[in-house]
C-alpha cells in the first residue's frame, strides 16, 4: 500500500531480474556468493496460487486450505485465485507477474495455454511451482518442481483394485466433457482393469448424472464396476445403482463427507485420494525453502502426492480430516 | 409537444442534454468510477504491467461485445457467439496440426466456416420468423456437440495442441498474438484489434447508411421494410459480423495459447451481452452504441483483474462483479430515461 513497500518490492524484483539475466557459470555460484543480492528478509514475500478450478469446487477448496495453512504456518501471505477457462487463467498469471509476487503456484490443466504466461514469470525471476496436472511440461517451461498425481497411474491403480475385487465389466464416468485429466484417468483405468466403457455426464446437473448412470447400468446388467472421477458423482452413482437394484460396485476419485460415509456403509468400495491438500501446502513450503535456502525438491522429477487408496480399513481415521477440509 | 419539437429544430440543445442522449455516457462514467476505485485501492493497478493485464482481459471480450452490440441494436441475439470462439479455433487447429495445412490457409477455412454459420443463423431467423434467442440456442448446442465430437474423433483426446510447430505459425502469430512493447511493458496485440474493431463498428453505426439500417431494423422491422430498408440482408449481415468477431477472437486465442479445448467458450455469450448492455444497448433493440460496448468490456476487464490486484479473497469475486454490473445497468437506465425525455 505504501510507496515504501512498492519500492522494496521493486528492489527485490530488480535483484531477481539481475539473477535471471546472468547465465552460465555466474549462476552456478553457491548461494552464499549471491546472498547480498537476495537479502532474505527484504520486503514481503507473497505467493500467488492460480488454479484452473471453478469457484466453489470442493476439490480445489482443499488445495486452497492447504496453501493458506502453509502460508499461516510459515508467515507467508498467500493469495488464491482460479479460473476454469485456460485463457482467463493465463491472464491471472500475468496479473500476478505484474504484481511481482515472490512465488507462483500454477495448476496446468491446459499446459500450452498458460505456457507464455509461465515463461514470462520465469523470465521476470519469479520462481514457479506447478501443481496437479501438467507434469510432463513443468520442467520445460522453467518451473522449479511439479507436485501432483499422475492421472494415468492413479487410474491404473483404481482399475487394478477393481479387478482384484472381482469386477468383470467397468464403466468409467466422465463428468466434464473436454477435461483431459479425466480422460487420462479412464485410459489408465482401462489399462489396469483390461478394458473400460465410458459414460459422459454433466456435473452441473446432478439429476442428469443420476439418470444417465441409471440408464447405463440398466441397459447393460453385466456392468458390475462403476468408477466415478468426482465425489459428488459417486453419490449420484450410488443412488442410481440402488434405484435399479444393480449389483454394480462403485469406486471414486476424491473424498468428501458423503464418500466417507458411503465407504463406511459399504456403498462405495474405495476412493482414490490424491491428497490435494499437499498440492496446496507443499509448494508454499518449497518456494519458501527456495527463497531462503535455494533448495529444490524432486531433482527434476515430479513430487507425487498420491494416489492413496482409501477403503473400509482406513476410512475411520481419514474421515475426520475430510470434515476438517484437509483431505 | 409541438413547441418542444419546434424548439429542438431551431434552437441549440444544451451540452449536458447533448451528452446525456449518448447511450455510452453511463458506461463511460462507470468506467471512470471503476478505474478510480482500483487505482486507489490496488497498488499495481496502474503500473505498466498492470494496465497491460486488464486491457488484455478487456480486449477479446471487447471485440465480441462490439459485434454483439451491433446485433442487439439490430434487434437480435446470438447465443452461439461464445462457442463460436472455440469452434473457429478448433477448425483452425485441426486443419493446421492434423491435416498439416499452413496456418494461414487454416485461418481462411475457419473464416469461411464462421461466415457460413453466421449466415445460417441469420437466414434461419429471417426465414422462420422464430426468435433469434431460440435459433441461436440451437446452433449453440449443435456447435458445442460438434466441437467435442469432432475433436475426439480426430485427435482421440479433448484438446488440440501443437500449433507452435505448424507451418505459418510465426507469421500468423505475429498478426494475431504478438506483443507490442511500449515503455518496457508488453501489450498484447489483441488490444489493437479491439480498438480497431470498435472504431470501425462505431463508424459503421453512426456514419453510414448501413448503420441507419441497423437502428431501423432493430427499432421497427415493419416500418423499416416499408421505407425500403433491406431488413433481411441487414440482419443476416449482422449475424455474420458476430461470427466473424468470433473467428477473430478464436484466432487470437488459438495462436496465443497454441491449444484449444473442446469445451472452451461456453457461457461467454452471456458476458458479451452483459458488456453490451453495460455499454448502453437495450435488450429490446434499436438503441445502443458500439463504443459503449467496448467500454462495457473495459469495465469488465478492469473489475476482473482489479479485484485480483486488490488482493481480495476470490470467494467474493462474483458478488462484487454482480453488484457492479447491476450498478452500471441502473446508472445506464437512469441516463436512458433522461435521454428519452430530452429527445421528446
Amino acid at each position: 500500500m505504501t510507496s515504501n513497500r512498492s519500492g522494496r518490492l521493486g528492489l527485490v524484483a530488480a535483484a531477481a531480474l539481475l539473477l535471471a539475466a546472468c547465465t552460465g557459470p555466474a549462476a552456478e555460484e553457491p548461494p552464499g556468493g549471491s546472498s547480498p543480492e537476495v537479502p532474505a528478509e527484504t520486503g514481503p514475500f507473497r505467493i500467488a496460487v492460480i488454479s484452473h478450478g471453478t469457484a466453489g469446487d470442493a476439490f480445489w477448496n482443499v488445495v486452497k486450505n492447504g496453501a493458506e495453512d502453509a502460508g499461516r504456518a510459515l508467515g507467508v501471505p498467500v493469495e488464491y485465485n482460479s479460473d476454469g477457462d485456460p485463457g482467463n487463467q493465463a491472464k491471472l498469471i500475468d496479473n500476478a507477474v505484474a504484481q511481482r509476487v515472490g512465488g507462483l503456484v500454477v495448476s496446468m490443466q491446459n499446459p500450452e495455454a498458460v505456457r507464455p504466461s509461465i515463461e514470462s514469470a520465469v523470465r521476470a525471476g519469479i520462481p514457479v511451482v506447478t501443481i496437479n496436472s501438467g507434469e510432463e511440461q513443468s520442467a520445460a517451461y522453467g518451473a522449479l518442481t511439479h507436485i501432483g498425481q499422475s492421472e494415468g497411474v492413479a487410474g491404473e491403480q483404481a482399475g487394478r483394485k477393481f479387478k482384484e475385487a472381482g469386477g468383470t465389466k467397468l464403466l468409467c464416468v466422465i463428468h466434464e466433457a473436454g477435461n483431459i485429466g479425466q480422460n487420462q484417468r479412464c485410459d489408465g483405468a482401462a489399462r489396469g482393469f483390461g478394458s473400460a466403457e465410458r459414460l459422459q455426464v454433466d456435473i452441473s446437473n446432478p439429476t442428469d448424472v443420476q439418470a444417465r448412470i441409471r440408464g447405463a447400468v440398466q441397459t447393460d446388467p453385466s456392468i458390475d464396476a462403476v468408477l466415478t472421477l468426482n465425489s459428488q458423482v459417486a453419490a449420484n452413482a450410488v443412488n442410481a445403482i440402488e434405484q435399479v437394484q444393480s449389483k454394480a460396485k462403485v469406486a471414486t476419485f476424491d473424498l468428501n463427507a458423503d464418500v466417507v460415509a458411503a465407504i463406511k456403509s459399504g456403498d462405495v468400495l474405495f476412493a482414490v485420494d490424491q491428497q490435494q491438500y499437499e498440492q496446496g501446502y507443499l509448494p508454499v513450503v518449497f518456494l519458501k525453502l527456495y527463497r531462503d535456502n535455494r533448495n529444490v525438491v524432486g531433482g527434476g522429477r515430479p513430487v507425487l502426492t498420491g494416489p492413496d487408496l482409501v477403503d473400509k480399513s482406513t476410512v475411520d481415521q481419514i474421515g475426520a480430516y475430510v470434515e476438517r477440509g484437509t483431505r | 409537444m409541438t413547441t418542444t419539437t419546434l424548439d429542438e429544430r431551431v434552437g441549440t440543445t444544451r451540452l449536458s442534454d447533448r451528452l446525456v442522449v449518448r447511450p455510452e455516457i453511463g458506461a463511460l462514467l462507470g468506467a471512470v468510477v471503476v478505474f478510480a476505485f482500483f487505482s486507489i485501492t490496488a497498488d499495481q493497478f496502474l503500473t505498466g504491467d498492470g494496465v497491460a493485464t486488464w486491457l488484455d482481459d478487456a480486449s477479446t471480450l471487447g471485440i465480441m461485445a462490439v459485434a454483439v452490440s451491433l446485433l442487439m441494436i439490430g434487434g437480435e441475439f446470438d447465443l452461439s457467439a461464445g462457442v463460436m470462439t472455440a469452434s473457429t479455433a478448433l477448425v483452425t487447429a485441426i486443419l493446421a496440426t492434423q491435416a498439416g495445412w499452413n496456418v494461414w490457409l487454416a485461418l481462411l477455412a475457419s473464416l469461411v466456416f464462421a461466415l457460413a454459420v453466421g449466415a445460417f443463423n441469420g437466414w434461419l431467423v429471417m426465414r422462420t420468423g422464430l426468435p433469434s434467442f431460440i435459433v441461436t440456442l440451437g446452433t449453440f448446442l449443435a456447435l458445442q456437440g460438434l466441437n467435442l465430437g469432432v475433436t475426439r474423433l480426430v485427435t482421440g483426446t479433448v484438446q488440440v495442441s501443437g500449433m507452435r510447430s505448424a507451418d505459418g505459425y510465426a507469421s500468423s502469430g505475429f498478426v494475431f498474438a504478438s506483443t507490442v512493447e511500449i515503455g518496457g511493458t508488453k501489450f498484447q496485440i489483441s488490444i489493437l484489434w479491439w480498438i480497431g474493431f470498435a472504431a470501425v463498428a462505431a463508424w459503421l453505426l453512426v456514419r453510414t447508411r448501413f448503420g441507419n439500417w441497423i437502428f431501423a431494423v432493430g427499432g421497427s422491422p415493419v416500418s423499416s421494410r416499408a421505407v425500403g430498408v433491406p431488413v433481411k440482408r441487414t440482419k443476416i449481415l449482422l449475424f455474420m459480423t458476430t461470427a466473424v468477431a468470433g473467428w477473430l477472437v478464436g484466432s487470437i486465442n488459438i495462436l496465443r495459447f497454441a491449444s484449444v479445448q473442446a469445451n472452451q467458450g461456453i457461457g461467454l455469450e452471456l458476458q458479451f451481452i452483459i458488456a453490451a448492455v453495460v455499454g448502453g444497448c437495450l435488450l429490446t433493440g434499436g438503441f445502443g452504441s458500439a463504443i459503449g460496448a467496448a467500454i462495457g468490456a473495459l469495465i469488465f476487464g478492469m473489475a476482473r483483474q482489479g479485484i485480483v490486484f486488490a488482493r481480495w479473497d476470490s470467494d467474493w469475486f462474483m458478488l462484487f462483479l454482480g453488484v457492479m454490473l447491476l450498478a452500471a445497468v441502473l446508472v445506464n437506465n437512469t441516463f436512458r430515461r433522461r435521454a428519452e425525455r430530452v429527445r421528446r
